[in-house]
């Protein structure tokens, strides 16, 4: 059996694990997927978050992808950043850059074990501080150079590839060189916020080959999260795992303890359960009911007849589900345009899924909302501010991460 | 049969089978249905051991005075030894096996 068939049955343990630590941001991208804006009152304590760290090195996760909100406004930040280096299990975070200074700086370079993930999403502030909000490109630009000025050892730039910036993608990889940093590319998902802004932000079919291009090109030291799978169909299979990992090898821990089954799936139907209950997260890891579902053996339904379905899949789950569409039919942005075509013949009184865990500033109180279909509709027109993104899983070796952002 | 992550490998000294190798201080195994996942703590890279065998073969290496004995006393049929011989010198390209010193 190849590898990747075993992948598909799920591992032991999470090969990229994502971890929320909170749903505070300063910022409030406009596309964040996990729509985080204030703290939750549930959060996880700090010695509920060593304990996790703890199950972790146990069940030898090597390394985890930090993310939230924004990681860093939480006080116990660095101290669990030490307590899970000390204990075999490496960090990536992401950050909008905010907590970065100099002092920062030279305190990570000084850490062995961290990588850090600065998201940005425009080469230009004009691009990026269109989603991200006033003042996030000079953010994020000030922390590289605080880690450059420090001798921090390549940090990642993490950019969510939109409408917006496939044009800039040299320009990415110029900022990338100028601050020793290495360019993380990764796909705009309609999850969280980023639902409302999807129609608008994500690139055009032709856009989706301009980048699959450059990534044949010159993407060879550029790190994806693995994140276009879907884009393997136009040819080549590009490098990484071609395959979703959800709840295979992939999964996702959110600030209150909610484990689902990727960073771009927080929804009550791809919840598997609370590492607060009995057995915590290896419990759910090895015997939820959801987890055990997604590892048997997917028929690529309405795509099995397909000639790339090998090489895609049938693309992203999260983002089928988040425009109403069937799991087991094309991606919204399969390269042969059925997703397109399936998104057009979507009933037209079809409620498309929402997220249930809302935590944007702008959202009522108490995220969790009731069972209930909410057909609330929040007055939200852009978040004048902004959250951030990056996702999952990145190559064979550079795992996946997430958001970030976080109000101080 | 080994995955080595992307990532140009650290040079090294060349393979050789003759010699005694250890796994690196580095490195965890981490036992997975299909083999196990390899983690280099150094180089922070995933690799992936493809067969039970290499992982008996890969954690046995200390215990044997060469690969040839490491790979023999894993039970690996002859004719597969020269496909391990290749992954064993992509994990040792990787900085997942060393040459030990020998006493």
């Amino acid at each position: 059996m190849k590898l990747v068939d075993h992948f598909q049955y799920g591992l032991n343990s999470p090969i990229c694990l994502t971890w929320e630590l909170t749903y505070a941001c300063n910022l409030a991208c406009v596309h964040c997927l996990s729509s985080s804006g204030r703290r939750d009152p549930n959060e996880l304590s700090t010695a509920e978050a060593k304990s996790v760290i703890d199950e972790l090195q146990r069940m030898q996760v090597f390394y985890i992808n930090i993310g939230g909100g924004e990681p860093t406004v939480r006080p116990d930040f660095w101290e669990l950043l030490d307590y899970s280096i000390d204990h075999n299990v490496g960090v990536k975070f992401s950050t909008n850059g905010v907590k970065l200074d100099k002092k920062r700086s030279e305190q990570l370079a000084r850490t062995d074990y961290v990588d850090v993930q600065i998201s940005l999403d425009g080469a230009t502030a004009a691009v990026n501080d269109h989603v991200r909000g006033p003042g996030s490109y000079d953010m994020a630009i000030r922390a590289l150079e605080n880690l450059a000025e420090a001798g921090f050892g390549q940090p990642k730039i993490s950019v969510v590839m939109t409408r917006q910036n496939v044009d800039q993608l040299d320009e990415f990889k110029s900022i990338a060189d100028k601050y020793n940093a290495q360019l993380r590319i990764t796909r705009l998902r309609p999850s969280g916020r980023g639902a409302d802004v999807w129609d608008e932000l994500h690139p055009l079919p032709s856009q989706q080959k301009q980048m699959y291009d450059w990534l044949v090109a010159k993407g060879d030291q550029v790190l994806t999260g693995d994140s276009f799978f879907h884009l393997s169909a136009f040819g080549e299979a590009l490098p990484g795992l071609n395959l979703c990992g959800a709840g295979r090898v992939v999964c996702l821990i959110d600030p209150v303890g909610d484990v689902y089954a990727c960073p771009f799936a927080i929804h009550e139907n791809f919840l598997a359960g609370n590492l607060r209950s009995p057995g915590g997260f290896q419990e759910i890891w090895e015997h939820s009911e959801l987890f055990t579902e997604l590892r048997q053996p997917q028929t690529g339904g309405a795509c099995a007849s397909c000639m790339h379905y090998d090489s895609c899949q049938g693309g992203c789950m999260a983002a089928k589900f988040f425009t109403g569409l069937p799991l087991d039919g094309p991606d919204p942005e399969c390269v042969r345009g059925f997703g397109e075509q399936a998104l057009a013949a979507r009933d037209a009184d079809l409620s498309v899924p929402k997220s249930d865990v809302n935590h944007s500033r702008s959202a009522p109180r108490n995220s969790r909302t009731p069972k209930a279909p909410v057909m609330l509709q929040i007055g939200m027109g852009r978040p004048d501010k902004a959250c951030e993104t990056s996702p999952l899983v990145d190559s064979g070796a550079d795992t996946r991460l997430s958001p970030a952002a976080a109000r101080a | 049969m080994a995955d080595a992550g992307a990532g140009p490998a650290s040079a090294g000294p060349a393979f050789d089978p003759e010699l005694p190798y250890r796994c690196s201080p580095s490195v965890a195994l981490r036992p997975e249905p299909f083999g196990a996942l390899v983690y280099h703590f150094g180089t922070r890279k995933l690799s992936f051991l493809k067969t039970p065998e290499l992982v008996t073969v890969v954690s046995g290496l200390e215990n044997h005075p060469d690969v040839h004995a490491a790979i023999e006393a894993a039970g690996v049929e002859e004719a597969q030894r020269p496909a391990y011989l290749k992954a064993l010198a992509g994990l040792a390209a990787n900085g997942t096996i060393l040459a030990r010193e020998t006493q």
